[in-house]
């Protein structure tokens, strides 16, 4: 049983399980949103005093951070005791798309090139990740919500905001896959 | 102690964005490149799940724990906001490979560097906050 475990979930073992977490988190009174915590950091910190913004009752939102810290007790569960340490099983058109742009094949879950410690004390690479994160924070906060809330909660209620956002995630993902990666690496 | 079974959720949810491998910048690229059906399957089974059991809490006017009703706020009527602020999302993803919550499993899972990504987001949040009076909604 823990060997299966240890090796990639099935599509719909991992599908079923995060449904199963949004209703949870329904049954439990609350709606399954992630980036809404990146808000309640901000207003913690006290970013209320200069932006209105987030100026509201953050405590509101305690129970979403406690299922952060959860998650990051996940990934760390996950890496210690529920992996056999195999790469990620991506296919071999990528792995050749990829090594054009300088990416080697996989031998963990994520790439040294955009990760290593040699690629973060870079100046480029720092701006990569800091650029990109830049963009998830204010993307999702302007969209109103990211992947979870759009695309799994927002569809599931066939909400047609949520509809478009989804088509941003992926107008905004073809961009910077097609156009700009071959510039940047 | 009211807190705890989020903390046991969110556990579960770091788990499996692990082991489903949807936390890895590999599999968004594969996605976005349309190499594999591994992120569409993972999500469409989420989302036809979803539809599902969302149909069933309406028609049976189904109670959360405490007792109250379960219920569905629709989202405010636009285009712009959605359309601009999930580009500006997608680029972000597509570059750094993970959306909000799979950051900080990446953290977890001991990807330090995806500390400065999950930095930068509330960065970006903060200035999203500060401007958006000036920004089309």
């Amino acid at each position: 049983m823990l060997e299966l475990i240890r090796e990639p979930w099935t599509w719909w073992v991992s599908g079923t399980v995060i449904a199963t977490i949004m209703f949870s988190l329904l049954y439990f009174g609350q709606s399954f949103g992630f980036s809404s915590n990146l808000r309640t950091i901000c207003a913690a910190a006290g970013g209320g005093k200069f932006v209105k913004f987030f100026e509201f009752n953050w405590k509101s939102q305690l129970w979403n951070l406690v299922f952060l810290i959860g998650a990051v007790m996940g990934g760390y569960i996950a890496q210690h005791y529920l992996s056999n340490g195999n790469p990620v099983q991506i296919s071999e058109s990528t792995i050749q798309d990829l090594s054009l742009l300088g990416i080697s094949a996989p031998i963990s879950s994520q790439p040294e090139e955009l990760f290593g410690l040699e690629a973060i004390t870079s100046i480029k690479g720092f701006l990569i990740l800091a650029i990109g994160g830049l963009m998830v924070g204010f993307g999702s906060r302007y969209a109103g919500g990211c992947t979870f809330g759009h695309a799994i909660s927002g569809l599931s209620d066939l909400q047609i905001p949520s509809l478009i956002a989804v088509i941003g995630f992926f107008l905004g993902g073809l961009l910077m896959t097609y156009l700009f990666l071959p510039f940047i690496f | 102690m009211k807190l705890i079974k989020f903390l046991f959720t969110g556990i579960i949810f770091g788990i499996v964005m692990a082991k489903s491998e949807a936390f890895s910048w590999y599999r968004i690229q594969e996605m976005f490149r349309f190499q594999s059906f591994h992120m569409y399957v993972i999500i469409g089974t989420a989302v036809t799940l979803g539809l599902i059991g969302v149909a069933l809490i309406k028609k049976f006017k189904l109670r959360d724990m405490s007792g109250n009703p379960i219920l569905f706020f629709p989202k405010e009527k636009s285009v712009w906001r959605y359309l601009l602020g999930g580009t500006i999302f997608g680029l972000g993803w597509a570059l750094s490979g993970a959306c909000p919550g799979p950051m900080v499993v990446n953290i977890g899972y001991g990807y330090y560097a995806m500390i400065i990504v999950f930095f930068f987001a509330i960065v970006g949040t903060y200035l999203y906050g500060a401007i958006k009076d000036k920004l089309p909604h």
